[in-house]
Order: C-alpha cells, then structure tokens, then sequence
C-alpha cells in the first residue's frame, strides 16, 4: 500500500492558496467598492477605489481562468 | 450472448447511471444560490447543465484512473462490469429511497470492486491503487476541503466586516453565482468523468480498445450529454430541498464553501483523483459552519453522515459482487441481473410515487449536510 502523500499535500496546499487568494481579492474589491460608494456620497473622487475595485475583480476572474487554462492544459 | 451487444447494454446502463448522478447532484452546486435568491430555479439548472457539460470535456484524468488501474483489464469481462454497474444502481436507488445521502462515485467503485473481486479473484482487484486513488481521497478531500473553508469562511466575514451592507449584499450573491459555477464545473470534471472511465473500460475487456486507452472522443461527449441533461431534469427536486431550510447558509458563508469544494475537486481532478463531490461540498459546508461560529455544526448528524459514507463502499460492493458473479454465468445470468435491476429500479419508483411527499423521501443530500449547520442564532 502506498498512498502519494505528496500529490496530496499538494490538493491541499494549492486549494489553500488559490481559496485565500481568491477570498481575500473578492473581499477586496467589495471593500474598494464600498469606498467607492462613500466617496460619492462626499462628492469626492472616486477614481482611486473604482481602479483597486476593478484590479481586484479583475485578479480573481484571472486566477479562475489560470487553474481552469491548467487543468485544461495538463 | 453477442459480445457487442452486451457492450451496447453496458454502454447503455453507465450513461443511465451517469444520467441518474446529474439528476442527484443539481442540488449540490445550485441549491444555495436559490435560496439566497441569487438566481431564478430555471436559470440556475440551465446554467448548471451547461457548466456541467463543459466541464466533462475538460479532463479525461478520472477515467484514466478508473479504465486504466483499480482492476485488472485482463481479467474481467463486459459481464463483471455490468455486474458491477447494477449493484452499484441498486444500492443508489435504495439509499435514495429510504433517505440515506450516499455517493453515487463510491456506489460506483465498490459495485465494481465487488463484482471482480468474487467473478475473478481478490488478485484482480488492485488495492494499493484503490486505497492511492480512491480511499485515500475520499478521507483527506473533505479534511481538505473543510479545513479550507473554515479558513476562507473566517476571512470572508472578517475581511468584509466593515464593508457596506449594500455593496456585500449584492457582491456576495454575484460571488455565490460564480462559485456555484465552478462548482458545476468541477461536478463535471469529476463526475461525469467516472462514467467515461467505465465505458472505457468495458470497451478495453470486450478489446475494442487497446489497454491504458484514453476515452474516444464519442464516450467523452456521450458522458457530458447524459451528465448534462440529468443535472436540467434534475431541477424539480430543488424545490423539495428548499424546503429542508438550506437558508440556514448566508451568503458570504456559500461562497466561501463553494470555492473551497470547487477548487479541492478540480486539483484532485487534475491529479486522477476520483473523489466523491458530495463528501467534498459536505467538508466545505461544514468547515464553513465552524469558520463563523465554532460551535455552528451539529456533530451528531455530522457522524451519522460519515456513518453513512463508510458503509457505502463496502455495501455496493456486496450487492455488485452478488450481480458481477451471476452475469459472468452467461446469457442467462445477464438477463437475470438485467431483469432484477429493471425490476427493483420500478418497485423503487412506483414506491416513491405513491407517497410522493413524505419527507424521507426527497431527503436530498444537500439537505443532509444542511442539516449539520445550526440555525444562525
């Protein structure tokens, strides 16, 4: 009997980066955009949190594709 | 009997099977954006099927590991695998029936473990790639799978905790539908693939193909099809889930389970690992119970479910050994299993009918891993 610890350790170890990664840029880009709203509501600009609000979203569509492009791939 | 007609049949059952596995799992990818409100019933199952078609076209690694290792090819016929597959259709249909949540994926291996096990010899069933393959997955996924989410859940809430209601409303219900989505699309990158492993393997017996074949391409697009259709038809059961009370799960908490299970599923895919993906959505659910409040899962029903899971295996692969041993007897032993099966799969659904509404009987099994989550108090 042998089980591939290794291949194993790696589900878990990538499923804990890319789930991190994609929860903390989800969250992310909610928290930009609620800034967004707040700097509307002082009539400030709202440039800054709407760019971080699109690059977070943006990264979390991207690592989506780039594991779908892996599996597709390998 | 004719070699090739007993592959037809073969052929036939495994995409009935694969048919029956869509239906069942619906629930599991979509059945929380329903209840949050995320998406309308008809478009979320539309929206499954497809991404469940999708997603069996992206990986052939599962069915490699199931045609190409757990027994050995050259010493079982197309009789033992529809042996196997029948035991496995049976011990589906009566769990469902009495309410039990079992997985169609370990119903499927244990029917087939069980019918090479006693047509052929305990030698050609190969163990050490069992337990690499399948047994070893089917305890860490969930670990995995749990862990993560737990995790995710945890810097979910604290992440967002000063966001603004309006803007996380909306934001999570867009996040539940994309991680449902990956969710369908892992269903199909695991499932549906089990389905092609078998046919393939049936196939590699009856020497149609050559030994460690990779599925032809009209298997790899009948196995989506009968996947995706099953998951569209299976729509109406929702309906009864929400009933069950899934809304226990908030949103933020579904997402976070979502792409925990989602992503597990996807790189155990990738790595030939034929995992159960209702064990898998049931870690992520639970992990994201303790993730925002540790005391949010209760441990007894979580138990009974493990239970649950464990007699799965071994209890297919009674029923598929007694099947696999009387097919491999000759036409006659075919037909007998053949009649059997239909008969049971009839008494089963008229059964059912009769007393459509009772409770046990549409216990689905997102409902059962719901019903691990306490009430948010």
């Amino acid at each position: 009997m042998k089980i591939d610890w290794a291949a194993l350790a790696a589900v878990f170890g990538v499923s804990l980066a890319v789930v991190v990664g994609l929860v903390v840029l989800f969250s992310g880009g909610l928290r930009a955009l609620s800034a967004r709203e707040a700097a509307r509501e002082r009539q400030a600009s709202t440039a800054l949190p709407t760019a971080a609000a699109g690059l977070c979203l943006f990264a979390c569509v991207t690592v989506v594709l780039f594991g779908i492009y892996l599996i597709v791939a390998g | 009997m004719d070699a090739s007609l007993l592959v037809i049949i073969v052929v036939v059952t495994a995409l009935v099977f694969d048919f029956t596995n869509g239906f069942h799992d619906t629930a599991n990818s979509m059945a929380t954006s329903i209840a949050t409100g995320a998406l309308r019933p008809r478009t979320a199952v539309a929206f499954s099927a497809v991404l469940n078609l999708v997603g069996a076209l992206l990986s052939v690694e599962v069915a490699k590991t199931i045609s190409g290792g757990i027994v050995d090819d050259a010493r079982i016929t197309p009789a033992i695998v529809f042996g196997g597959l029948i035991g496995a259709i049976m011990w589906n249909l009566v769990t469902w029936y009495v309410g039990l949540p079992s997985s169609s994926s370990h119903a499927l291996f244990g029917g087939l473990i069980g019918a090479t096990w006693i047509a052929s010899g305990a030698d050609a069933v190969h163990f050490a790639k069992v337990v690499d393959k399948v047994v070893a997955p089917a305890i860490a996924a969930p670990l995995v799978a749990g862990i993560v989410a737990m995790l995710a859940t945890y810097l979910t809430y604290r992440l967002t905790k000063r966001a603004r209601k309006s803007v996380t409303d909306k934001g999570f219900k867009a996040g539940q539908i994309a991680s449902a989505a990956l969710m369908s699309l892992a269903h199909g990158t695991n499932d549906a693939q089990k389905t092609m492993g078998i046919i393939t393997l049936t196939l590699i017996t009856a020497g149609t193909l050559a030994p460690g074949s990779a599925p032809p391409l009209w298997v790899i697009l009948s196995a989506a099809i009968a996947i995706a259709l099953g998951t569209y038809l299976g729509g109406w059961r929702i309906t009864h889930t929400l009933g069950k009370g899934l809304t226990t799960i908030e949103a933020p908490q579904g997402f976070a389970a979502q792409t925990s299970a989602a992503t597990v599923i996807m790189a155990s895919s990738h790595l030939g690992f034929a995992l159960s993906t209702t064990h898998v959505a049931s870690g992520g659910i639970m992990g994201s119970g303790l993730g925002r409040r540790l005391d949010g899962v209760r441990w007894g029903v979580a138990g009974r479910m493990a239970a649950a899971w464990g007699l799965t295996l071994p209890a297919a692969g009674l029923v598929g050994a007694l099947a696999g041993k009387v097919a491999s007897l000759g036409t006659l032993g075919v037909v007998a299993v053949a009649a059997v099966g239909v008969g049971v799969s009839l008494v089963i659904w008229l059964l059912s009918r009769r007393e459509p509404v009772r409770p046990e009987h549409v216990v689905d099994e997102i409902a059962a891993q719901a019903e691990t989550h306490k009430v948010a108090a």
